[in-house]
């Protein structure tokens, strides 16, 4: 199990290492640096002056020298600082991150509850089956910005009920979350069903009703916790994914997390914010998939 | 199965038929018309105009033109590197499958979308390809889009390629001295249509709604020209004035992606 966690945790420190390159290359490979920036922002700067300040944040260095000394600096947990916001790098990181977990985590929560449960409805009750099967199919299909869009023309503009957008107390959660739900909750739901209608076939469970067991038992106690495996494969596969869905939701709620974060460093040249952006967002989310592989080996020690 | 088939062909006749749709209209899909802005759907306007007066429709429908030849040529980029990748990791197995299939997980554990933007917004320049037109914008989304959904159709081929090249005419075929590439072409390949359409229909998908949503946050196919996704984003802006404007371009998307999710799992079904 160690050796399976270091080794893991090293193949995500080389994808890091290696994603931290291939970016920093694309980037330091497109015309003009912050210096040219500078320029157009005060048009007395001097050749001389440009050539100087490029001198003195070694701008003018071979490309693999600057990799190394940024790569150097990150490490020491030197960030730098945003020139978008004018703020230091770290400072801005972390408050997003709290917010998109805390996006991230709900959604999840819902998501995965829900798509269990429908799984279950069509697993326990085959009528309600065709029901679910179709409601996946759509939510699979659905685009999430759309239906960001319905829920606020909807909810904030028809019947004003709720924020547009922002971040306050619990009712600036709801949109963005119903949202950010509904994306991932298809998966879940036909996985459930799969997982569970399969799960209730196994012979354990026909000793279980045989010696009495009451529906919601055999459901809860036998056959969730065998449905639980290839669900858990999901929300490590899924990870990814709820991420990317996290950016567009924090950008059309406005709410300031990770990924609306790295939308506007993007938007306005913050190549450096959005870089390091990028890495934090990667990082948790392949630290995410790791913990969702190690709870499926808890739970089925035939894995490990 | 053939509800998904009957919905995309629909969906690409509406497509084709779009100059044919703006000569019976009688109006231009890109020409401001200012006097008629926000134009309840009429006769003239069947879903009615933008904030420019242009008609929905008809920017509808060009738009499926764009949106879907993103689709289509990504998704066709994907599965050809997918294919390739996941028949030479199975084939030569040992360090290339190994090296192969690490890039893919690689590739797979990131999360996409905030990558994307990132890619996105780079100049195309930088990488050799024209900046601009919004030719250039469907080949530059296309590129970007077809290196990451090349991972899905690769671990699916090189999965069905494994227990193929295991299977008795695949030794026989070997053992009456076939060259190896005819054995992949001639023997192999030809089992891996299935698989391989399943991950093609996918790839459709995922790629209209990765397009949109790119196009959406402003970084894919830029305006004047129509995309679902473009449209999207001036619709949002626009919530106020004309919320209908929102419904068309989102229900597009949602239709594609469910006929060829639908296709993909009838494909499934039928192996």
């Amino acid at each position: 199990m160690m050796r399976l966690i270091a080794s893991r945790l090293a193949q995500i420190a080389v994808t890091a290492a290696i994603l931290s390159f291939c970016a920093f290359l694309l980037i330091a490979l497109m015309p003009g640096d912050p210096i040219d920036l500078a320029i157009a922002g005060d048009p007395r700067l001097s050749a001389e002056d440009a050539a100087r300040l490029r001198a003195l944040h070694g701008l003018d260095q071979p490309l693999m020298a600057r990799y190394l000394a940024w790569a150097g600096a990150v490490l020491e947990g030197r960030f730098g600082h945003s020139r978008l916001f004018a703020q230091p790098v770290a400072a801005l990181l972390w408050p997003a991150l709290l917010s998109s977990l805390e996006l991230l985590g709900l959604a999840l929560l819902l998501a995965a509850g829900f798509g269990i449960a429908l799984g279950a409805l069509a697993a326990l009750r085959p009528r309600a089956a065709p029901f679910v099967q179709t409601l996946a199919l759509v939510a699979q299909a659905v685009p999430s910005f759309w239906l960001g869009i319905l829920l606020i023309i909807l909810f904030a503009v028809q019947l004003g009920w709720l924020p547009a957008g922002g971040e306050g107390g619990w009712r600036y959660l709801i949109l963005p979350v119903a949202t950010l739900c509904f994306a991932n909750l298809a998966a879940y739901a036909r996985h459930a069903a799969a997982a569970l209608t399969q799960a209730l076939n196994e012979p354990h469970i026909r000793t279980a009703r045989a010696k009495g067991a009451g529906e919601r038992r055999i459901l809860l106690a036998h056959a969730l916790p065998n449905a639980g495996v290839p669900l858990l494969t999901i929300a490590a596969l899924d990870a990814g994914a709820l991420v990317s869905g996290a950016l567009i939701t924090e950008t059309i709620f406005a709410r300031p997390g990770m990924g609306k974060l790295i939308y506007d460093a993007v938007m306005g040249n913050d190549f450096n914010l959005a870089l390091l952006a990028l890495l934090v967002v990667a990082i948790v989310t392949m630290l995410a998939t790791l913990a969702a592989d190690l709870a499926q080996r808890w739970l089925d020690p035939r894995l490990a | 199965m053939k509800g998904g088939l009957a919905l995309l062909a629909a969906l690409a006749l509406a497509a084709l038929a779009a100059p044919l749709a703006a000569a019976m209209l009688g109006h231009d899909p890109f020409l401001p018309d200012l006097f008629n802005r926000f134009a309840q759907p009429s006769a003239a306007h069947p879903l009615g105009t933008d904030e420019l007066g242009r008609d929905l429709l008809l920017r509808l429908l060009q738009g499926a033109r764009v949106s879907l030849t993103v689709g289509l040529l990504a998704a066709l980029a994907a599965t050809i590197i997918g294919t390739i990748v996941g028949l030479m990791a199975a084939w030569r197995g040992g360090v290339w499958d190994a090296v192969l299939m690490r890039l893919a997980d690689g590739l797979l554990a990131l999360p996409a979308l905030p990558l994307l933007v990132i890619l996105a917004a780079l100049d195309p320049a930088v990488v050799g390809l024209p900046r601009g037109e919004a030719a250039a914008d469907i080949l530059r989304i296309a590129v970007l889009l077809a290196a990451f959904g090349w991972v899905g159709v690769a671990r699916l081929v090189r999965a069905t390629a494994l227990s193929v090249l295991a299977r008795d005419f695949v030794r026989a075929a070997r053992a009456l001295g076939v060259s190896e590439g005819r054995v992949l072409w001639r023997h192999v390949l030809p089992e891996l249509a299935a698989p391989i359409a399943i991950a093609t229909a996918l790839a459709v998908g995922g790629a209209v709604l990765a397009e949109s949503t790119l196009s959406f946050l402003g970084l894919g196919i830029a305006p004047p020209a129509p995309s679902w996704g473009n449209m999207l984003a001036n619709a949002q802006e626009l919530v106020f004035q004309a919320p209908l404007a929102a419904l068309w371009p989102g229900l597009a998307i949602l239709l594609t992606v469910l006929g060829c999710n639908l296709v993909a799992d009838g494909v499934a079904k039928r192996r």
